[in-house]
């Protein structure tokens, strides 16, 4: 029987600029981009210098404080460019591609039949394991820790999210394999969520402890799911990983090669409606490759509105994105924006717009923040939005005097900054809480570890 | 649309960082942002945001007060020209009180907001919406007669000691509005309380007496009003607090916008109920009440400034209890005390404004022993898992 997870605190935003369901494949990426900033705390080591010729599957960096932490060039081609920036500190690393992917094999091996040690030895030594996150802090898996579960969520339930169903859908053998290897990893469970309402052949999927989830955004969250099945304590790790990551691992074991593919799906109401499909490319590609009509004045994301970065239109997506949402800039001045019950077309939570009236309304967002940075004063809202057993406000606050027993007594190893993006999206006084809660877990690292 | 901000944009100029007047910029910025939401956009975190901000809100709380307000105007002049034994026009009611009070609430806007706006250029902070709220309050809750020189004075009271002294908006501890009634309170009792204070000229004129309902129970004489005047809040009391009615409108509004927690309106009331069904009570139990505690308790609810208090200050989510098991226990406790306040202590016929501020002071402690309770559960949690795997 699979474990239920129906939530109701949070939101369902309805926004405009769906994707249809269609895959293409997208054009070759001339260049491709590994950005270490992608993996939070991880202080690269570069193996190669510039113009060294790589296959895919060759590494490119380590982490200066585990070297088993390892991230390989998703192509093969030519080191083209290493950006620094302040203090010399690595920005990018930037690959040309080859025309035809040449890539570096790694023999192929059954994780059912094969002894843990190895299925692990392998997973992090050939690159995969930077796939693999660790909670608490939300930081590339450390290879020297058993943690206590594995858990996948294949639901994004974030505005204007890639739909796994059909990013999955030509993988699902590769993505068993993968689930087969991860079991490999943990002394627990591997936890799936998926969406309950639909029919999705990821609830065939064997060897994993299932969970269907119902319920608003953040019911996808993989926070929500630790804590609705194995809350999070002191001293424990739980690693989390995306689904299409795991078919990509599930491919390696099988066929030797690091195929790093990536369906990436373009949405938001500022692309325009042919662009706004599922594209088929490789993990850190150029945008331009497959983002090619959008309006002028617009904000592209790599990630979703409420979690995703923002990146200009001649860079790279980020390494573990799926989503591209482009949506138009906000830079306008509105008139008496403060009367309530006016401006109804703008999405509230709050009941002093009348927008709740029509809880199935899509919207136009833009980037506006509809006023400005205040101090503290409405209370209540933030527990509208947190469907966990903390208490948003407090922790917060907590995080913002830096007061390390309190975030530890008010569950702070529980949450990741996505976990507070509607908090920060619905918040009255503007305040930036996923970046107070990013802090405070940098902060848990360096004094607690 | 463009011509204006075109025009404020020029005006603005020596504002600008850099430019001379720079440090006056939070003052000019409140003005802008009352006419045009300002076109700054997300920069970290969350790419969108809600259309919902501090200065909505805050209006919204403005609007909700209106029916009260307005009332609260015409009661003045109607009870002053009733007493005299006249029987005014709504136009000549209304206006003897405009004439009254809208000075007040001139003297307390152009006190508080002048404060509020020094001390935002001197902390280099914008100016905060709070006092649109807390400047229409003060006025509300005071007698009619009050001379505009006090108004000021609780004003500056209430705004230095009462919330900047401990940090601004956000940071206080008592309620302002409440901060500012209390000063005015012990400060001059004789322009606060008694019998001649509660209809306009009523000290002037010796044919008005004007006793409010809670007063002559206190001195334990009869009642003349039913409860139907003291619902729609035809009878004397301060500007804004007599007409229950009104009240419940501007509670709608607020829990309708979710603005006020309704927690705290209902446990409240609750809380009142039950101190005067229990005061009620006593002569069954062998206790001879007084005037006050025979008084019944729905009437409790309707007369005095309970319903005004409750709506309107206890829920001021920065100085109320912040978490959601607090907000009831803080409205039980407001509605408790308002009452005990009221019937049992003679210096005080009404026990709403202390009560508040008294639970405005322990609102920080229920909030800390109901955090303690969550803090409980994770490391039950923990411990309960360490016994496990040991």
């Amino acid at each position: 029987m699979p474990i239920d997870v129906k939530i109701k605190k949070g939101l369902k935003l309805n926004l405009k600029g769906e994707a249809k369901n269609s895959i293409e494949q997208a054009q070759k990426s001339k260049t491709v981009a590994l950005r270490p900033s992608n993996f939070h705390s991880l202080v690269p080591k570069l193996v190669l210098k510039e113009g060294a010729k790589i296959k895919a599957g060759d590494e490119v960096f380590f982490s200066k404080y585990s070297d088993k932490t390892r991230v390989v060039s998703p192509v093969s081609g030519v080191l083209k460019e290493i950006k620094r920036g302040a203090k010399r500190k690595i920005l990018e690393v930037i690959i040309e591609a080859d025309d035809n992917i040449e890539y570096k094999d790694f023999g192929s091996m059954n994780p059912l039949e094969s002894e843990s040690s190895l299925v692990k030895e392998r997973i992090f030594s050939t690159g995969l394991g930077i796939f693999l996150n660790q909670r608490p802090y939300n930081i590339p898996a450390d290879a020297d820790d058993t943690p206590k579960a594995i858990y996948i969520s294949a639901y994004d339930t974030a505005p204007l999210s890639a739909s796994y169903e059909v990013v999955l859908k030509d993988k699902a053998e590769y993505f068993q394999n993968g689930i087969n290897a991860l079991t490999k990893l943990t002394g627990g469970k591997v936890y799936l969520g998926v969406d309950k309402q639909s029919a999705t052949f990821l609830k065939d999927v064997q060897n994993v402890e299932l969970i269907t989830i119902s319920g608003p955004h953040p019911a996808g969250n993989v926070g929500t799911l630790i804590h609705e099945t194995e809350p999070m304590n002191r001293g424990e790790r739980v690693w989390t990983i995306n689904p299409e990551d795991v078919a990509i691992i599930g491919e390696q074991f099988k066929t030797g090669k690091y195929n790093a593919e990536r369906t990436v799906v373009v949405t938001g109401s500022a692309a325009h409606e042919n662009n706004r499909k599922y594209f088929k490319t490789i993990i850190g590609s150029e945008v331009k490759s497959f983002l090619t009509d959008f309006e002028d004045n617009s904000r592209i994301i790599s990630g979703n509105v409420l979690t995703g970065e923002k990146i200009e239109s001649d860079g790279y997506i980020n390494f573990f994105s799926n989503t591209l949402t482009v949506i138009p800039e906000g830079n306008e001045y509105r008139m008496f924006g403060w009367v309530p019950f006016k401006d109804n077309d703008i999405h509230s939570a709050s009941k002093t717009s009348l927008s709740w009236l029509f809880p199935n309304k899509k919207y136009d967002v833009n980037t506006n923040l509809n006023g400005e940075e205040r101090a503290l004063v409405v209370t209540g809202e933030m527990e509208e939005m947190m469907p966990m057993d903390i208490l948003p406000m407090q922790l917060l606050k907590a995080c913002m005097a830096g007061d390390i027993e309190k975030m530890e007594n008010l569950g702070i190893y529980e949450v990741v900054p996505e976990d507070f993006a509607l908090v920060e999206y619905t918040n009255t006084s503007k305040i930036e809480a996923q970046e107070i809660i990013r802090n405070g877990l940098d902060l848990m690292i360096t004094e607690v570890g | 649309m463009n011509w204006i901000r075109q025009k404020i944009d020029q005006i603005k100029e020596p504002f600008e960082p850099g430019n001379k007047l720079e440090k006056y910029r939070p003052a000019i910025n409140a003005l802008d942002t009352f006419l045009f939401v300002p076109d700054h956009t997300t920069k970290k975190g969350a790419h969108i945001r809600d259309a919902v901000d501090l200065k909505r809100t805050m209006i919204t709380v403005v609007l909700a007060l209106i029916p009260a307000l307005i009332f609260g105007m015409w009661n003045a002049g109607y009870q002053h020209y009733t007493q005299l034994g006249e029987n005014p026009a709504f136009l000549e009611a209304f206006l003897h009180g405009a004439y009254k009070i809208v000075p007040m609430i001139v003297v307390s806007y152009a006190v508080g907001l002048g404060l509020e706006f020094a001390f935002a250029i001197m902390r280099g902070h914008e100016v905060n919406e709070g006092y649109l709220v807390t400047g229409l309050l003060i006025p509300m809750i005071m007698p009619v007669d009050i001379p505009l020189w006090m108004v000021a004075l609780s004003v500056i009271f209430a705004v230095l000691i009462g919330k900047e002294a401990f940090g601004g908006t956000g940071m206080n501890i008592l309620n302002p509005a409440l901060t500012a009634r209390a000063f005015a309170f012990f400060a001059y009792p004789t322009y606060m309380s008694g019998n001649k204070i509660w209809v306009s000229e009523a000290s002037n004129v010796d044919s008005i007496s004007g006793e409010t309902i809670l007063g002559s129970l206190a001195a334990n004489k009869e009642v003349t009003y039913n409860a139907a005047e003291m619902f729609t809040g035809i009878i004397p009391g301060s500007i804004s607090e007599t007409s229950t009615l009104c009240i419940v409108a501007g509670a709608l509004i607020l829990i309708l916008t979710k603005v006020a927690d309704w927690r705290i309106i209902l446990s409240g009331v609750i809380g009142a109920a039950a101190m005067g069904l229990l005061l009620n009570a006593l002569p069954s139990m062998g206790v001879e009440g007084n005037g006050l505690t025979n008084f019944p308790w729905y009437n409790h609810l309707i007369v005095g400034g309970f319903a005004f208090g409750i709506v309107f200050m206890a829920t001021d989510p920065v100085s109320a209890a912040q978490t959601m098991k607090g907000k009831w226990i803080y409205g039980v406790l407001i509605g408790l005390t308002a009452i005990l306040i009221r019937t049992l202590n003679p210096a005080y016929p009404e026990g709403i404004m202390l009560s508040i501020l008294l639970l405005n002071v322990f609102a920080p402690t229920i909030d800390h022993y109901v955090i303690e309770g969550n803090i409980k559960k994770r490391k039950k949690r923990l411990d309960m898992k360490s016994v496990k795997t040991a």
